[in-house]
């Protein structure tokens, strides 16, 4: 069937920020997720996990906590700023100071009529949420020190603060202090040390649960400010604290890595009389959890070690299905890696600057399982640092080579690279048309003569480069009415065709040629991950976050027969399964029949000219097909051949010499460089 | 296991205004040990009776006098001795009402403090040092009073004892941060003054105690930092050269407590006994800070044996007489009972064995042969409706009697009285509570059983094992007397429930088991699970070798003919016929006995040389029984069952090398032992075939472990791959 050559890259030295807030919409089943670099990034809850959308961060803003007030987001950070997001163009869309000082945390009542911000000043700020904007309302009493957590009550008449050893509740009318929760210090020398509140929960009933520094969970009441019950969660700070919409279950999240469970549950099963009772520990972290949400089937949790966890509560999900597993998203779901074919560079994109690879050569042939003996090792090209505060979004380099490109929410920058010898020179293209804005993709045609950016508004705007000349051509745009941004984007290596897709689930593909809308896919409830053309046939392949794949005829604007023949039979269930979505598609020009897929744990060729897999036959069959005879392999061998043999992948580009780059970022790697975790207790250590 | 009693208060106390103090100056022992005098620190001395809390008579000095030190009391002459105003010596009888009527005498210097011991003459330790008898000074109250203490020295803590029919004054005192010790001995008068050896500097002593045994004075202190050392002056060694150099004192770390962070503040060590010593002050390992504790410390063993938490401030004052402590706390004045019985390792650690094996017992419930065999006193119920209920059969016939009673009564009483006492005893009681003194029982009957030989009672020692809180380190001559006795279903219980019996011992049970008659060993009753065990062992050799699943295991069988001839009509010939080495050499209860043996716990070194005393023919008999067990096991796995006491195959094979190893060279001369010792030969042969085989798969498996280590991939490579 085939033998590849691959170039094994373990040098992209990709780090994620760890993650520092989250907040989930529950009626869109969105959920934010704030990361220590400013960073916001979109999951659908419903669409697999799917990483929809990414906001990237900026020097300086650190968000410290996230809201959602209906389909808006908020966050507050520690520069003082509450800052809203437009999802659309995936920036800030405005930024207010609240003048005290840094923020600490920032809640919405459940009206959505007001947002409360707690301040390091010692204020809880009040903002009224208006249309497009917020304002000022008042403060609530000042206090000495400065608040940490907030929540308000459902009524939204009291709010609970937590501060440095004690809880307050406000009336929200007044903005007096109604009661005052003292919180006991830890025992021992951080007796010496005040505790931080670090996260309240406030019930309709009043009562108020709290998480502290000194590792204890405790239960109040809140109508009469005493202290109801104590759960020593940790001898670490607890973190985190999130309750169950019907507030019959809440979960805490430590320093130890560790979310611990409570439910309101009655002692006995005759009482009447329920209390909190701590019932189960999850340990999803090595490192603090410092973001938590506890959604009406699965707890979510995110910290220190960068990887948003997913646990099914296995007594709300059907056990043994697909959503009863845990999912752990270690790795953006989109590519940060972008390879020049033709030259056989690679570029890396990290936040702050890009590196350009070349990568290695070796001579010879060797037999399947060898590793070749190197004539050149891979060379760091250029490391090019960006400008500004914002960070990178997006970035691309020319199949040639001789281009590359990044953006960054205010500003999009071209350069064009020279290669003499060992030498590269690089320069800037100065002028770039003023059409090139807010862009959250961009990619080079295969020829390398035209650039295309995701724009505003799902439009594409397609620049001609040639010789330090760059010219705005046309933007494409489609009438679906859909405002939401364009995520993929794929020119079809003859120049005929460009495909996009954006985050509604929709594909539209424009003809190049003619400069205007060619067609629009039919749209599939989930949202495409990953989309290419085929070189020779127009065929337009998209693979969805929901694991299916469809292949559509640009020319019959239709699904084909092996499209219509896979949905009928359906996928394999061991390939829906799989938790990570295809990142990338790619065609072999060797064999026309050949489609190349992704994801992050294997890498995988379907031939369309083989049987599609039966529900029954092994679907990762490739170790027995090795061992069988040629005859039977033929026999038994069909459509998805799944390689395994690399793990963490971030990245497979199928290069012009038919030789793969797949790029492997070992989680152990990654674990590396994070801090050490806080110390724990191991017998006989 | 070292226990607090539940405490009682004594009297209330009035503390300081900031809690400095706790407003007692000193407690000491009155005429009895239930006797105490309380001195606050104000102006009053109070006489209590302690076991009815009883306020007996109260003195108090004038309003604007205050007593400095604690009053004492005389035995000799009942008569009341303290101080006040540092100056004044007043002496006055219970009768007296007004203390400023009694006698008063004033003298020269300042008085430290007054003590007396019984035994000895009450002891007058001025602050500069000096030391008078009260007598010696009341005859001349005026005599000018030498210094013998340096400038700044001060006197920190001092007490009085009575050793080798000397009166002891031991006080400490401390110079610029250097602390030394005093030891004054009086007629004749010596001096003795050593230096403490310096903690972490700015560190000193918070408390002292001393104990007096085997001709040494034994020092106990302790520091903030929690370290409590002890330091051992020799009363003989006294050297007589006066005014020398101060002696550096050793001292040894005796325990190292657990202080949290921090230095302790108001803290007390002090001597019960030679193991034990009481704590207050110091946190409690388990609970959290903030908490005060009164723990008693192992020093042997270096473990918490009791504590208990008291509330209120704890001012680290402590007494102790006559098992009771007493401990001023918040605002009361508590007395605590105590009780230190001899440790030994196993009782400190007994807990966790017995633990493990109640799991492997039968719950409570279900009806045990054993009490249908041996009465149910055999085995005390754990549960509390029949306690109850025995309890009230036995209120209805007799008074109780208390553990002292019972003791006393065992040293007289005739048989019968004992047996009913001591059942009755274990009966009412909480197993827990009578914990310490089930030692003490069992140590008393053995005794009282060795003196008088028509003294025995069987029933009431098994009784004793069964609560297993006994072990041989406590009850040492238990296992030898059952041996004696002939009392063969006690030994078996001791060697179970024991867990450490001394090889010697061990091998004596041996011996004895392996060398009476067969006829004697089946007239003793045994414990039915282990007897159930050994018949079920020997009946499968009659009713040929049981079909397992429809497979029946001859590989044994052919394995051991192997060695001789290797012919295969001989294996058919010992088919037939019940193979003999098949056939138990010994008897169904001496089997059972020396199971329990097979299952003590040893180490090679030291019954070695005890198994070497066991006469060949016996050493022959006991490797063919051995040798018996090992073919049964390899035969038929299914024998061990879970939870039932029997030998395992690793134990047998231990045992067999172990006669060996001591008797081989007499093995080989004795002409009976030779087929023996071929096909014990064998077995090792088998034995060593095992091991190679395993040693081949071992091999194999490294090399399916070598092919799936990964190859280490650097940061780049290239590949080649093949897909099919």
């Amino acid at each position: 069937m085939g033998e590849f050559k691959v170039h094994r890259v373990r040098f992209f030295d990709y780090m994620p920020s760890a993650i520092r807030a989250m907040a989930f919409n529950h009626r869109t089943e969105r959920l934010a997720v704030a990361r220590s670099d400013g960073a916001v990034e979109i999951f659908n809850f419903t669409d697999s996990y799917y990483q929809e959308k990414v906001i990237p961060g900026r020097d300086g803003r650190a968000v410290e906590a996230l809201c959602w007030v209906g389909q808006r987001l908020f966050s507050a950070g520690l520069n003082g700023e509450i800052t809203e997001y437009d999802l659309e163009n995936l920036r800030p869309q405005y930024i207010v100071e609240a003048y005290g000082g840094p923020i600490w945390t920032i809640s919405c009542n459940s009206q959505g009529t007001h947002l409360a911000v707690g301040c390091e000043d010692g204020t809880v700020k009040l903002f009224e949420i208006l249309k497009e904007k917020i304002q000022f309302q008042r403060n609530l009493d000042r206090q000495k020190s400065r608040i940490i957590s907030l929540c308000w009550h459902p009524s939204g008449a009291q709010i609970a603060a937590g501060m440095m050893d004690m809880i307050k509740i406000f009336d929200t009318e007044t903005g007096r202090a109604t009661h005052r929760l003292l919180v006991e210090r830890g025992v021992g020398t951080s007796k010496t040390r005040e505790v931080v509140v670090w996260s309240v929960a406030f019930l309709s009933d009043n009562t108020i649960v709290s998480g502290d520094s000194a590792g204890k969970v405790q239960i109040w009441d809140g109508s009469m400010g005493t202290l109801v019950r104590t759960h020593l969660v940790t001898k670490w700070d607890v973190l985190a604290l999130s309750v169950s919409q019907d507030e019959s279950s809440l979960i805490a999240g430590t320093s130890e890595g560790t979310v611990v469970q409570f439910q309101f549950l009655s002692s006995t099963v005759d009482r009447q009389d329920p209390e909190w009772v701590r019932t189960r520990t999850f340990k999803s972290h090595s490192h603090d959890v410092r973001a938590l949400v506890l959604t009406d089937t699965a707890v979510v949790s995110g910290g220190m070690d960068t990887q948003l966890s997913v646990r099914p509560l296995l007594d709300k999900v059907e056990k043994n299905t697909q959503e009863a597993a845990q999912r752990k998203i270690a790795f953006p779901h989109r590519n940060l890696v972008s390879c020049a074919k033709k030259a056989g560079l690679l570029l890396f994109q990290f936040p702050d600057h890009l590196e350009l690879w070349r990568l290695g050569e070796s001579d010879g042939n060797g037999k399947p399982g060898d590793s070749l003996p190197l004539k050149r090792k891979p060379e760091k090209l250029l490391q090019l640092k960006r400008k500004g505060e914002d960070h990178i979004c997006c970035s691309a380099v020319s199949p040639c080579g001789g281009w590359l490109v990044y953006s960054t929410v205010s500003s999009v920058r071209l350069y064009k690279l020279q290669y003499s010898n060992n030498s590269v020179s690089i320069t800037k293209v100065s002028k770039l048309p003023r059409e090139l804005q807010s862009v959250h993709q961009l990619c080079f045609s295969a020829d390398s003569s035209r650039l295309f950016a995701a724009s505003s508004q799902s439009s594409v705007v397609v620049v001609a480069l040639n010789q330090l000349e760059c010219k705005y051509l046309q933007t494409l745009r489609h009438k679906s009415g859909s405002r939401q941004p364009v995520h993929l984007l794929f020119p079809s290596e003859d120049g005929r065709w460009l495909a996009t897709a954006n985050t509604d689930c929709q594909i539209h593909v424009y003809n190049l040629q003619k400069m205007k809308l060619h067609c629009a896919v039919p749209v599939h409830s989930s949202c495409p991950t990953a989309i290419a053309i085929h070189p020779t046939s127009s065929r337009l392949v998209s693979v969805h976050a929901d694991q299916q794949i469809f292949e559509f005829s640009l020319l019959q604007q239709e699904y084909t027969e092996w499209s219509r023949k896979l949905q009928k039979q359906g996928l394999h269930s061991v390939w829906l399964k799989r938790d990570t979505p295809v990142t990338s598609v790619g065609f072999s020009p060797r064999n026309p029949t050949h489609i190349l897929l992704n994801d992050t744990f294997m890498f995988c060729i379907i031939d369309q000219s083989l049987p599609l897999p039966e529900s029954r036959t092994l679907l990762l069959n490739q170790t027995v097909l090795r061992s069988l005879p040629g005859p039977e392999r033929a026999r038994q061998s069909h459509a998805f051949k799944i390689c395994k043999n690399f793990q963490n992948v971030l990245s497979v580009a199928l290069l012009d010499d038919l030789s793969l780059a797949v790029v492997e970022r070992p989680l152990l790697d990654v674990m590396a460089q994070l801090p050490a975790p806080v110390r724990q207790k191991k017998f006989a250590t | 296991m070292a226990a607090l009693y539940e405490g009682y208060t004594l009297c209330g106390l009035v503390p300081d205004q900031n809690l400095s103090s706790s407003g007692i100056q000193g407690i000491e022992e009155e005429r009895d040990s239930d006797h105490v005098v309380v001195t606050d620190s104000a102006r009053s001395v109070t006489l209590y009776k302690v076991s009815d809390q009883k306020l007996l008579g109260s003195w108090t000095v004038k309003q604007g006098q205050t007593l400095t030190c604690s009053a004492v009391f005389n035995p000799q002459t009942k008569e009341y001795v303290a101080v006040s105003d540092n100056k004044v010596i007043r002496i006055w009888k219970e009768e007296d009402v007004l203390l400023d009527k009694a006698f008063k005498a004033t003298v020269s210097s300042d008085i430290w403090m007054i003590h007396c011991v019984h035994g000895g003459e009450p002891v007058v330790l001025f602050k500069r040092g000096a030391v008078r008898l009260l007598d010696s000074l009341l005859a001349a109250p005026q005599q000018t009073i030498e210094e013998v203490l340096a400038q700044e020295e001060n006197i920190r803590w001092s007490t009085n004892i009575v050793a080798e029919r000397q009166q002891f004054v031991i006080f400490t005192t401390e110079q610029k941060g250097d602390h030394f010790l005093y030891l004054q001995r009086l007629n004749p008068n010596t001096l003795q003054r050593y230096r403490l050896e310096r903690e972490e500097p700015g560190v000193s002593p918070l408390s002292f105690s001393t104990s007096y045994r085997d001709k040494h004075i034994h020092l106990l202190y302790l520091y903030p930092n929690g370290h409590v050392y002890q330091s051992v002056v020799s009363v003989q060694g006294l050297a007589a050269e006066e005014g020398a150099q101060a002696l550096p004192l050793p001292r040894n770390l005796l325990l190292g407590l657990p202080v949290g962070d921090g230095l302790l503040e108001a803290a007390s060590a002090m001597v019960l006994d030679e193991a034990h010593v009481a704590v207050v002050g110091v946190p409690h390992p388990s609970a959290g800070a903030g908490k005060d504790f009164l723990c008693i410390w192992n020093t042997n063993f270096q473990t918490l044996q009791a504590g208990k938490e008291m509330a209120g401030k704890i001012y680290g004052q402590l007494w102790s007489y006559s098992n009771k402590v007493f401990i001023p706390h918040g605002k009361t004045l508590s007395v605590i009972p105590f009780e230190c019985p001899k440790s030994s390792l196993a009782s400190a650690l007994g807990k966790l064995r017995q633990a493990k094996t109640e799991e492997s017992k039968a719950p409570a419930f279900v009806p045990s042969w054993n009490n249908i065999l041996h009465g149910e006193k055999a085995q005390p119920s754990r549960t509390v409706e029949t306690r109850k209920t025995r309890t009230t059969r036995k209120t209805q016939s007799t008074p109780s009697l208390t553990i002292d009673q019972v003791l006393e009564l065992i040293k007289t009483a005739p048989i019968e009285e004992v047996q009913k006492e001591v059942e009755g005893l274990l009966a009412r009681a909480d197993l827990q509570d009578l914990q310490p003194s089930v030692g003490q029982l069992a140590s008393t009957l053995v005794s009282r059983s060795l003196a008088d030989p028509a003294f025995y009672a069987p029933s009431t020692l098994s009784q004793l094992v069964h609560t297993r809180y006994l072990c041989h380190s406590v009850c040492p001559d238990l296992v030898l007397l059952a041996l004696e006795k002939k009392d063969y279903f006690l030994c078996q219980l001791c060697l179970q429930f024991f867990p450490d019996i001394p090889e010697a011992v061990t091998c004596a049970c041996l011996k004895t088991f392996i060398s009476m008659p067969d006829v004697d060993a089946e007239k003793a009753s045994l414990e039915p699970d282990s007897v159930s065990f050994m018949e079920t062992l020997i009946s499968r050799e009659r009713g040929q070798v049981g079909l397992q699943n429809g497979f029946s295991s001859t590989s044994c069988e052919e394995d051991g003919s192997n060695d001789v001839s290797g012919h295969q009509t001989r294996t058919q010939a010992k088919k037939k016929a019940a193979p003999p080495e098949l056939i138990c050499p010994v008897g169904l209860h001496k089997a059972v006995l020396l199971n329990e043996v097979l299952l003590t716990a040893y180490s090679e070194t030291f019954l070695l040389p005890h198994l070497k005393d066991l006469s060949s023919q016996h050493v022959v008999l006991f490797l063919q029984y051995l040798k018996f067990l090992y073919l049964k096991y390899s035969q038929d796995d299914s024998l061990h069952m879970p939870g039932c006491r029997s030998p395992s195959l690793a134990q047998v094979m231990d045992w067999v090398c172990l006669m060996l190893d001591a008797h081989f060279t007499v093995l080989v001369m004795t002409p009976e032992a030779k087929g023996l010792l071929l096909s014990l030969h064998n077995f090792v042969k088998s034995q060593v075939r095992l091991v190679s085989e395993l040693g081949k798969i071992e091999v194999s498996l490294q090399e399916l472990k070598k092919t799936k280590v990964k190859k280490d991939v650097g940061q780049y490579s290239i590949e080649v791959i093949e897909l099919f």
